[in-house]
């Protein structure tokens, strides 16, 4: 690693300030910033801990859904949002292992938009918003391709709040040794209409599947899916799987959210 | 880069030091406190050898800075035993469950924190706990069995206990 200077704000203004200076950057669980800089792929010259502020932490229902406050590590988000958003609970709680869950923050998770990463799905399919120090981003604008998001430079994401769909489910076929999603799907079904969220799959990160939700909205079954096709041109393909069999995976993984769903 | 002076509590024990910002949990609890039962194995969070509890949560230590540690209640290897070793320590050795040794330290861990909060953990659910656990000797099935034991006897102590 290069070397840093660190800092540990106790507030989220604090943090702000913290973040204005030259070469700063934030950091929240560190599962996978800390390997970066290991591997010299990141060398920050200040290491702006979220950890520490109090504001950021927890689960509460409030105005416009479920809060969750943006450092909250994924194992606390499993226990924490079970009684309010199961699925979401689901997924907090299938993401890589105990001490990857015991660290990784959903604040950490979107801020870095990992291409397989499993929260953007969430945040997608739920039309969650993504609360910052400076203003509110709606999901459908924050995702902006691989590893990029709306956010600009020093600004920190301290609230997703998830309206609370009426039926939900995350299905991912998962990467055995990573435990990333090979491919997810996460499917939210809503008054208004059907969500449906893919990480894992798509070139340009996580994206919905508009098909699908029409598709869904007119009948939430799996057999609504039977006439549909995903086109493998904007799948991505690696040693793991090519882009047809993760086209074909989007559709049977939607297909068994919404069985899971209800 | 200023070094930070870190304060927290090591199996009991009050610690103090100063950390190089780039130090992880792992570089001070072997080279600043000469705690070396947790080891490095990939750095990377991957293999599960450097598992230690922050504040009873399973961690991988070489993820954690530490700086990041201060204030904080750290459990390592070291503090498993106490009058003998611990059940679990005991069925590894009794089931063979180990062949290298390497992982074992961050693998009883692991299980230690797995049992604290469910003792009676189904085969399916110890395995899906020490998934962020590698172990290229033993293919995990002596693992799994020495677990099962070890809560096993240690549900038939805290009945006796009751």
């Amino acid at each position: 690693m290069h070397n840093f200077d660190f800092a540990k704000p106790s507030t989220i203004a604090d943090a702000a300030k913290a973040l204005a200076a030259e070469g700063a950057q934030a950091l929240s669980g560190g599962q996978t910033l800390i390997p970066t800089m290991k591997q010299r792929l990141a060398a920050p010259a200040v290491l702006v801990s979220l950890t520490g502020i109090r504001e950021m932490q927890g689960v509460c229902l409030g105005e416009g859904g479920l809060h969750v406050g943006a450092a909250t590590p994924h194992a606390v988000v499993a226990r924490e949002a079970r009684a309010h958003y199961p699925a979401l609970a689901d997924l907090a709680g299938g993401i890589g292992d105990p001490s990857v869950r015991s660290r990784g923050t959903i604040g950490g998770s979107i801020a870095n938009n990992d291409p397989a990463a499993c929260y953007p799905a969430a945040v997608l399919a739920s039309g969650a918003t993504v609360v910052t120090d400076r203003r509110r981003i709606a999901a459908d604008d924050y995702f902006q391709g691989l590893f990029t998001t709306a956010l600009e430079a020093g600004e920190i994401v301290t609230t997703v709040i998830f309206p609370i769909p009426q039926k939900a489910a995350y299905v991912k076929f998962n990467q055995p040794a990573s435990r990333f999603a090979l491919t997810g799907v996460f499917v939210a079904k809503f008054a208004s209409g059907v969500r449906v969220a893919v990480t894992g799959a798509g070139n340009d990160g996580v994206f919905r599947w508009a098909e699908a939700e029409r598709a869904l909205s007119a009948d939430f079954s799996a057999s609504a899916l039977s006439g549909l096709s995903v086109d493998p041109a904007g799948m991505m393909s690696d040693l793991h799987g090519s882009a047809a069999y993760r086209a074909n995976l989007v559709k049977v993984l939607t297909g068994r959210a919404v069985t899971a769903a209800g | 880069m200023s070094r930070i002076h870190v304060t927290a509590t090591v199996n009991g024990d009050p610690v103090e030091f100063l950390a190089d910002p780039r130090e992880t949990l792992l570089d001070a609890l072997r080279n600043h406190l000469d705690l070396t039962g947790t080891k490095e194995g990939c750095g990377t969070g991957d293999c599960g050898a450097c598992s230690v509890t922050v504040d009873g949560t399973l961690v991988c230590s070489c993820l954690m800075l530490a700086a990041e540690a201060n204030g904080k209640r750290v459990e390592t290897i070291e503090g498993m035993a106490r009058d003998g070793l611990h059940p679990l320590q005991r069925k590894f050795i009794e089931h063979a469950a180990l062949q290298c040794g390497f992982c074992t330290p961050g693998i009883l861990v692991a299980a230690k924190a797995l049992l604290e909060r469910n003792p009676d953990p189904s085969e399916t659910e110890i395995r899906y706990w020490l998934a962020g656990n590698l172990c290229r000797c033993t293919g995990y099935d002596k693992i799994i069995r020495a677990v099962q034991d070890a809560a096993a006897e240690m549900r038939q102590d805290h009945r006796g206990a009751a």
